[in-house]
């Protein structure tokens, strides 16, 4: 982790999740190895879990407590991060570049919007809602439920959108899907009239939405919160619960890498043509990569918009995309650990980050700059940085680090059955 | 003869060019049945267009009785038909053990939910996939070899990892496209052993695109010469030798 140093060091004293491996890598190599594999993971969960407890503290702390995410900053961060782990899926794994990852973060919030709120007028249909009178219009579905089905129905939008691009390959396919990912927006702005029926409300958006919760019986018997939007500890609430989705995202990201379908994806990011001759369904394997990537953002769409509790059209913009490809870039494609850290530390900046070190920035100098004025110089710019000097990424896929290691040889093919 | 693949009137069509002209083909049962021509006969798309890769323009493809003309690659490499790439085509980011692993794709089950939450049939077969996928790395002579990456492998063991990916599919039929190149004479040597344990251990039909005449008349039993699409000779190794047509079209015309 030597090359890379000059660009992991912003990560590393500010931030409490992405900078952790830096430390321990001298030590490192004395720790067991099966310890190794686990031991990460148990520092960081701890960390994360027990936050919210800790960070009133740190932000107290001088000069650095600054850095600290507020507990709804980083429920913003986490959200964003579960995006890029998706995003992962078809990006890293399966090397279908896409640039149009913001519809599916849409068509969650949507499906949120739809069935836990007020927007449908002309219905009332409760079912397992908290937190809401019974007579109030519209569909209010348990959020969790509402969670599983704005999946469902990301994947679903996922396939529709991969049937007709997934045959296409490399540059035209990221095309295509930069295409859709601009289509769904201008849908959405403009659905609050589709034969006079309001869909999406138009650019007003469709708020509020819902909260999770667990109702008052579950509340009465082991003292589970009703409803998180009402709660006094509202923000640790949400944090828990998206740190959940998050840790469910990244077990099943894990366990697919490992997997039949998982190798299948990898294979054809490889060499589709070879993938395709050892019997792997090409169109069958994408779509679901497609399709599940979709389902991630979908559910963390949906559980932004609830924590949110709205859902608005200029949320959708194409820098989302971009800005999650970036962090999967910046991670490192492919690699769990490093997306994780990619996500964490770009929608650290993002909210938080930059502004803070504007702010240290011009109190240090005497200036009044704005920094966060030039964010996206500045993304353009670590990701450039980061093509330059460590082109693999903050953490590695455990394939390709392995292969810069050991030094290849560098050998193209030329294939006349292309 | 009980034949495994039975080709009728192949044709093959780029744009004005005919790559493959109505070739009539059999390859008998546990036989070898070598393809040679010149560069640019049509040997390799006669065998993308056997394996789904391309679209043939007519004609008609039976493995073991089934119509596969029109079926997409991976279906037919499902009923049993396993091949090798002349340009070395393995993941090269994965390990040759994964790569094998790919190659059972379609024997194995192993679903999304069910992989994720990890369901003892699931890991059973799974480890049953990595002890099969570590005999056939053996049995192709790569041991020890398992977790390297594939494109940290030298040569002559690509095209092994080749191979054993191809058998991973459990091929009733294998399609070998020189699978010798490039090798020095004694690797050539080994993998023509190989080829013939193939057939005696595993009972595979064999069909090999091949230059080395060494090895083509070494090992087949028939010998099938394509020249500039069109089939001009085929017989046993010694009738191919003296068949004036195919000298012709190796060395020119009045070398015979």
């Amino acid at each position: 982790m030597s090359e890379g140093s000059s660009t992991e060091q912003p990560s590393r004293a500010r931030h409490p999740r992405g900078g952790t491996f830096d430390f321990i890598t001298g030590p490192w190599q004395r720790i067991p190895e099966r310890v190794r594999g686990w031991l990460p993971l148990a520092i960081v969960l701890a960390i994360a879990l027990l936050y919210p407890y800790m960070v009133s503290d740190l932000k107290s702390l001088s000069t650095i407590g600054d850095f600290f995410p507020e507990l709804d900053s980083a429920v913003y961060i986490l959200v964003f991060t579960m995006m890029a782990l998706g995003l992962n899926i078809v990006v890293g794994y399966s090397g279908l570049l896409d640039l149009g990852y913001v519809a599916f973060y849409a068509a969650g919030a949507y499906t949120a919007g739809w069935l836990a709120s007020g927007q449908f007028q002309q219905v009332s249909f409760h079912f397992g809602s908290v937190g809401i009178q019974r007579d109030t219009e519209g569909i209010h579905v348990s959020v969790w439920l509402v969670l599983l089905i704005a999946g469902s129905f990301t994947a679903i939008v996922g396939i529709l959108i991969g049937l007709p691009t997934l045959r296409l390959r490399g540059d035209y396919l990221a095309i295509v899907t930069l295409g859709f990912g601009e289509i769904i927006p201008q849908v959405v702005r403009n659905g609050d009239s589709f034969g006079g029926f309001n869909v999406t409300n138009g650019t007003f958006g469709i708020n509020p939405i819902d909260s999770p919760g667990f109702g008052d019986s579950l509340n009465d018997a082991v003292g589970l919160p009703v409803n998180f939007q009402q709660s006094f500890d509202k923000f640790r609430l949400f944090y828990w619960g998206i740190l959940a989705l998050l840790l469910i995202t990244v077990f099943c990201s894990w366990r697919l890498r490992d997997s039949r379908l998982g190798r299948a994806w990898i294979a054809i990011r490889e060499d589709e043509t070879a993938a395709a001759a050892m019997g792997v369904p090409l169109m069958r394997t994408k779509t679901w990569a497609y399709a599940i990537g979709a389902f991630f953002g979908g559910v963390a769409g949906a559980y932004y918009a609830s924590f949110k509790s709205g859902a608005f059209p200029s949320d959708f913009y194409f820098n989302i995309s971009v800005f999650l490809l970036c962090m999967v870039i910046l991670g490192g494609m492919g690699s769990i650990w490093g997306v994780l850290a990619g996500g964490l530390m770009l929608s650290w900046l993002n909210i938080q980050g930059l502004a803070v070190i504007g702010d240290k920035f011009n109190e240090a100098s005497g200036r009044n700059f704005e920094i966060a004025k030039y964010q996206f110089g500045i993304y353009g710019t670590i990701i450039v940085l980061m093509m330059l000097f460590r082109p693999t990424g903050l953490i590695p896929e455990r394939r390709r680090k392995r292969e810069l290691e050991e030094g290849v040889h560098d050998e193209t093919f030329f294939d006349v059955s292309h | 003869m009980d034949d495994v693949l039975v080709v009728e009137t192949l044709r093959k069509e780029f744009g004005g060019l005919i790559a493959v002209n109505d070739v009539d083909f059999t390859v008998p049962r546990e036989s070898i049945v070598s393809l040679i021509g010149p560069n640019g006969a049509g040997k390799t798309t006669f065998f993308n267009m056997l394996t789904g890769m391309y679209p043939a323009t007519s004609g008609r493809i039976l493995f073991e009785g089934t119509d596969v003309t029109h079926k997409p690659p991976h279906a037919i490499t499902a009923l049993g038909v396993g091949r090798t790439f002349q340009n070395i085509r393995l993941f090269e980011q994965m390990t040759a053990l994964e790569n094998v692993l790919v190659g059972m794709h379609a024997r194995l089950k192993g679903g999304i939910v069910t992989s994720i939450v990890g369901l003892p049939r699931v890991r059973r077969e799974e480890r049953e996939a990595r002890k099969r996928a570590r005999e056939l790395l053996h049995f192709s002579g790569l041991r020890g070899r398992d977790d390297d990456l594939a494109r940290n492998l030298p040569y002559g063991d690509q095209r092994r990892l080749e191979v054993a990916r191809a058998l991973a599919t459990n091929p009733k039929l294998l399609l070998l496209d020189e699978p010798t190149a490039g090798m020095n004479p004694q690797e050539t040597a080994a993998f023509t052993g190989f080829v013939g344990k193939l057939r005696s251990e595993e009972k595979l039909t064999v069909l090999l695109i091949e230059h080395d005449m060494r090895v083509v008349m070494g090992i087949s039993d028939r010998v099938t010469v394509l020249d500039y699409g069109e089939k001009i000779a085929e017989g046993s190794p010694q009738e191919v030798q003296t068949d004036e047509r195919v000298i012709e079209a190796y060395l020119g015309r009045g070398a015979a």
